[in-house]
C-alpha cells in the first residue's frame, strides 16, 4: 500500500540543510516573480536556476513523476485552450504581426503567438521545481519548527506536523473501511449506479469519521499528559538554526524580484519584445 | 515504611455523562516503589481508577467527585494537569495513536519541547531515555517502520525524560502479539529495578503480567475494591472466578486435579510453583482417558494453490502459500503481526488479486467472481468492529447485509431476530449501536456477517480486548456455529484460544506457511514456536516440570478437562432456571 504518494524524502543535500522556513519563502518569491513578470529573460534565468537547484537536491523525476505528469498535462490543455479562445493575443501585446502559417478565420499562426504562449509555458516551469521541492525536502516537524520562528503561533505551526503525521493512517483506515464494507456486500464498483454509489460512500465515511473522532480524543488525552500548552513557548527537537545559506537564498530570490520589478518599470511593460 | 505516593480516601467518582457512580468508596494506598497490577472485568472501573490517578479525570473527562486523592501528599485537586504530569508518566492502550511526533527522536522529546528545555539538552535526554528502552538505534524512524511493541517503548521512553514517580500502564498488553507481550513485561521489570520508580498496570491479561513479579494485586469489580492482597493470597483463593477474571491456566490444571493452592507453595508464577508435593497428584489425574479430536472428513470448501502476492516490487507479502480447509473445519491462523495473515484473508474475500496461483471456493476456480458474489459465502469480521459498524440503530447495522441483497422487509426482520437471539443482542434490538460497549460492538459485528448465512466465517482477533465472561460467550457462540458446519478461521494471538476451540493451525512466518498441523502438536515445537513468535502456554511449562512423559497428552487432557467442567456447568445452570 504505496499511498505516500508526495512526501518528505530524505537525502543529504544543500538544498535539504536549508530551513522550512527558508523553503516557504524563496517558494512564495519565486511564485509571485514567476505570476507577475512575461519577460523572457528573467524568465529563462529562473528556469536555469531551477533546474540546476533541482538537481542539486539530489531529487529524483521518477520520485515526482506522477504529479509533474498531471501538470504537464494540465499545462497542455492550458496552451491549447489559450489558442482556441485567442489566437491573436501575442499580435495584440507586441504589436506587430508576422504570420507563420496561414490558417483559415482568425486562426493564423503568428511568431508573436508562439513567443506568448511560450512564455506562458515558461512561467509554469519556472515555479513547478520549486513547488515539487518545497515539499519532497522539507521535513514537516522541522517546517513546523521555522514557523514557529518566523512568528506563527506554535498550536498552529504544530498542526501541520500533526496533520501530516496522521493522513497516512487515515488513509488506511479508509482502505479498511472501504474493505470491510465490499466484503459485506457493499458494491463500490463502477458497476453499481450513481445514486447508489453515494449511498453507499456514507458506509464508508461514517465509520470513518467516528473512528478518527475516537482517535482524536486519544492524541489529545496523550498530548496533555505530555503538557502540551503549558507554556507560552516551546522549544523544537528537530528546529534548525537559519545559516549563511537561508540568507543566500531568501538574499538571492528578492534580488530577483528586484530585477524583475526594475526591468518592468524600465520598460513601462511586463513584456520582453524581440519583435521591434 | 515507604513514602505512599498515591492515596485515595473514600474517593467516588460518577462521569456526567452516566446514570450511577463508576468509582464507589475506593481506599486504597499505593506505596513508593511498588509494583501494582489493577485488574478487573470491562466496565468495572478500572481504568476509570487510571484516569484518576493520571489527572484526566477530572481535567479531560468532567464528573462529579466525593472523596479525596492525595499524589505525593499534595491533593490531587490543586494540581493541573500538567503538574500531574510530572510525577505520573502514563502509557496508553493505542500505541499508534499516542505516538505524536513524525520520527521516534521527535516523540520522545515532546514532553520537553513542552517544557522549552534547549535543544542541546533535549537530544541528551533524548538519547538517554532511548537507551533505557533499547531504542537508541531508531531515532530517525518514523512510526509506520515500527512493530506494535517498539512503538510502546517509544511511548515508554517518552514519559521517562522526566524524573516521574510513577509509571502507569493502561492495558499494555492490548495490542501485542504473545512475545512482544512477554518483552514488555521483562522491559517494566528492568526498569523499575533500575530506578525504583513505582509500577501501576492496569490489565485483565493476569497471567501474562505475572511475568514480573507484582507486589501487590488490586481486584476492581462494579466500581469497588473487591480484593487488595499480594499475588500468592489471591490466587490461592477463588476471589478471581467469582469476579470473572482469569486466573493462570495452571492454577486451575491443579485446581482441578484437586490440588489446594495455599501461598506455601507458591502460585504466583510458574517458574516458582514448588511442584514437590504435586507431581504424583497431577500425573496421576492427567493418567485418565483423555477422547480423541473428532476428526473432520468433509469435502473440501476452501483451498487456496501456491498463492503470490505483493503490494509494492520485490516486496512480497505472500510466497507460495497453499493449503486445503475442510468443510466445518475450525482453523486459527497464528504468526506475529506483518506476517501475511490479514492479507491471506483479503485474497480469499477477493478483496485484493494475487499476483500468482489460485483461490478456490468448492473446487471452483474463484478469480471470475467479484467481492459481493464472493460475500455470499464467506463472510468476514474484522478486528475493529468501529471500522465495520455504519448504521445507527443496532437493528439496521445487522439488517445492513440484507437490505442491500433486496431480501424483503418481514423476511429480513425474522432472520435479524433469529440472528440477535443467537447472539444475546435480541434485548438490545432498538438501541443505537453507540451505547454499546467495545465488546458487544463486536458481537454486532459478528451477528451482522451471520445474518448473510455465510459458509466460511473469517474473524479478525474474535476475543481482544475481551474480559473472560465475554471471551467464553464469543468462544461458545462459535463453537455452535461450527457444529452447524460454518467453517470458522480465526487470526489469533491467544494460543489458549487456539489449543481449546480450533482443530488446526496454520502458522505464517514472513509470507510463508511453515506449519499445518494441530495446534497442541505446535505447541510443542519450540522451534516453530519461537519462529512465529507464539507461547508456548503454562500447561506445557507446568507439564515439564513434573516431568510428565508425554506433555502433549498433558495439555490436551487439562483442556479437555476444562471444557466438559463448563459444559456441564452449563448444563447445571440450564436445569436451575
Amino acid at each position: 500500500m504505496n499511498f505516500r504518494m508526495l512526501s518528505y524524502i530524505d537525502r543529504p543535500s544543500p538544498i535539504h540543510r536549508l530551513t522550512g522556513a527558508t523553503k516557504l519563502i524563496c517558494f512564495i518569491l519565486w511564485s509571485v516573480i514567476g505570476m507577475s513578470t512575461y519577460d523572457t529573460r528573467i524568465l529563462f534565468v529562473m528556469l536555469i536556476v531551477g533546474l540546476l537547484v533541482f538537481k542539486l537536491s539530489q531529487t529524483k523525476v521518477r520520485e515526482v513523476s506522477f504529479v509533474l505528469t498531471f501538470i504537464l498535462i494540465f499545462l497542455l490543455l492550458n496552451d491549447i485552450a489559450i489558442y482556441v479562445f485567442a489566437p491573436q493575443q501575442g499580435t495584440l501585446i507586441y504589436g506587430t504581426r508576422h504570420v507563420l502559417l496561414d490558417l483559415p478565420g482568425r486562426y493564423a499562426l503568428t511568431w508573436e503567438q508562439l513567443f506568448y504562449q511560450l512564455n506562458i509555458t515558461l512561467k509554469y516551469f519556472v515555479v513547478i521545481p520549486f513547488a515539487l521541492l518545497f515539499v519532497v525536502t522539507t521535513q514537516p516537524s522541522e517546517f513546523a519548527a521555522s514557523l514557529n520562528r518566523i512568528g506563527v503561533n506554535y498550536r498552529i505551526a504544530l498542526a501541520v506536523s500533526i496533520t501530516l503525521r496522521y493522513i497516512p493512517d487515515i488513509q488506511r483506515n479508509y482502505h479498511e473501511i472501504a474493505q470491510a464494507q465490499q466484503a459485506r456486500g457493499v458494491d463500490l464498483s463502477r458497476k453499481a449506479k450513481f445514486r447508489q454509489r453515494m449511498r453507499q460512500a456514507a458506509t464508508i465515511v461514517i465509520p470513518l469519521i467516528f473512528s478518527s473522532l475516537e482517535r482524536i480524543e486519544v492524541i489529545s488525552n496523550a498530548m496533555e499528559l505530555r503538557r502540551f500548552g503549558k507554556k507560552k513557548k516551546r522549544t523544537w527537537y528537530n528546529a534548525k538554526p537559519f545559516a549563511f545559506r537561508d540568507f543566500f537564498a531568501i538574499g538571492f530570490s528578492l534580488a530577483l524580484l528586484l530585477l524583475s520589478l526594475w526591468l518592468a518599470i524600465q520598460h513601462g511593460s511586463r513584456y520582453y519584445n524581440p519583435f521591434q | 515504611m515507604k513514602n505512599t505516593v498515591v492515596s485515595f480516601k473514600q474517593f467516588n467518582f460518577k462521569y456526567n455523562s452516566q446514570e450511577s457512580p463508576s468509582l464507589e468508596n475506593i481506599s486504597l494506598d499505593i506505596r513508593q516503589g511498588e509494583r501494582i497490577l489493577i485488574t478487573g472485568p470491562s466496565g468495572s472501573g478500572k481504568s476509570t481508577l487510571g484516569h484518576c490517578i493520571n489527572g484526566l479525570i477530572p481535567n479531560a473527562y468532567k464528573g462529579e467527585i466525593k472523596g479525596s486523592i492525595e499524589l505525593m501528599g499534595e491533593p490531587a485537586s490543586e494540581l493541573s494537569l500538567f503538574d500531574l504530569s510530572k510525577k505520573v508518566g502514563t502509557v496508553l492502550q493505542d500505541t499508534d495513536a499516542q505516538f505524536i511526533g513524525l520520527t521516534v527522536g521527535e516523540d520522545i522529546a515532546f514532553a520537553l519541547e513542552n517544557d522549552a528545555v534547549s535543544q542541546k539538552e533535549m537530544k541528551q535526554k533524548v538519547l538517554h531515555a532511548a537507551k533505557r528502552v533499547g531504542m537508541e538505534n531508531f531515532l530517525e524512524h518514523s512510526p509506520h517502520e515500527l512493530s506494535g511493541g517498539q512503538k510502546q517503548r517509544v511511548s515508554m521512553a517518552g514519559v521517562m525524560v522526566d524524573p516521574v514517580n510513577i509509571l502507569l500502564f493502561d492495558e499494555p498488553l492490548a495490542n501485542l502479539d504473545p512475545t512482544a507481550g512477554r518483552q514488555t513485561m521483562q522491559l517494566i521489570d528492568r526498569i523499575q529495578r533500575e530506578t525504583g520508580v513505582t509500577v501501576v498496570i492496569i490489565e485483565h491479561r493476569l497471567e501474562d503480567v505475572l511475568e514480573m513479579d507484582i507486589d501487590r494485586i488490586i481486584v476492581i469489580s462494579d466500581g469497588k475494591v473487591a480484593a487488595d492482597a499480594p499475588p500468592a493470597e489471591l490466587l490461592s483463593s477463588d476471589l478471581l472466578r467469582t469476579y470473572g477474571i482469569r486466573e493462570p491456566l495452571y492454577l486451575t490444571a491443579l485446581k482441578h486435579a484437586g490440588i489446594h493452592v495455599d501461598p506455601d507453595i507458591h502460585p504466583e508464577t510458574i517458574s516458582r510453583l514448588i511442584v514437590d508435593g504435586l507431581r504424583n497428584r497431577l500425573l496421576e489425574w492427567s493418567n485418565t482417558d483423555v477422547p480423541i479430536d473428532r476428526k473432520r472428513t468433509g469435502e473440501t470448501v476452501l483451498e487456496l494453490s501456491h498463492l503470490n502476492f505483493q503490494y509494492e516490487k520485490d516486496l512480497p507479502v505472500l510466497n507460495d502459500v497453499s493449503f486445503s480447509i475442510r468443510k466445518g473445519e475450525r482453523i486459527a491462523l497464528v504468526g506475529k503481526n506483518g506476517a501475511g495473515k490479514s492479507t491471506i484473508t483479503k485474497l480469499i474475500c477477493g478483496l485484493e488479486r494475487p499476483a500468482s496461483g489460485k483461490v478456490l471456493l468448492d473446487g471452483r476456480d474463484a478469480s471470475d467472481q467479484t467481492i459481493k458474489e464472493r460475500s455470499e459465502s464467506i463472510g468476514l469480521v474484522m478486528q475493529d468492529p468501529n471500522h465495520m459498524i455504519s448504521q445507527h440503530m443496532i437493528f439496521d447495522e445487522v439488517a445492513f447485509g440484507l437490505k442491500i441483497k433486496g431480501v424483503d422487509p418481514d423476511e429480513t426482520k425474522r432472520r435479524v431476530y433469529e440472528t440477535l437471539k443467537l447472539c444475546g443482542l435480541y434485548p438490545f434490538r432498538n438501541w443505537p449501536v453507540s451505547a454499546l460497549s467495545f465488546g458487544q460492538k463486536k458481537r454486532v459485528t459478528i451477528a451482522s456477517i451471520l445474518v448473510l448465512e455465510p459458509q466460511i466465517l473469517i474473524l479478525d482477533e474474535p476475543t481482544a480486548g475481551q474480559d473472560y465472561r465475554h471471551y467464553t460467550e464469543i468462544m461458545r457462540f462459535l463453537e455452535q456455529l461450527s457444529e452447524r458446519g460454518v467453517t470458522l478461521i480465526m487470526i489469533t494471538h491467544d494460543m489458549h484460544l487456539m489449543l481449546e476451540y480450533t482443530d488446526r493451525a496454520l502458522v505464517m512466518v514472513d509470507g510463508k506457511l511453515i506449519a499445518d498441523e494441530p495446534p497442541a502438536e505446535l505447541l510443542s515445537d519450540a522451534r516453530i514456536a519461537e519462529k512465529a513468535n507464539l507461547k508456548t502456554t503454562s500447561l506445557f511449562q507446568l507439564a515439564e516440570r513434573i516431568g510428565s512423559p508425554d506433555p502433549l497428552s498433558f495439555v490436551r487432557h487439562c483442556v479437555i478437562d476444562e471444557k466438559r467442567r463448563r459444559s456441564h456447568h452449563e448444563l447445571s445452570d440450564a436445569q436451575l432456571h
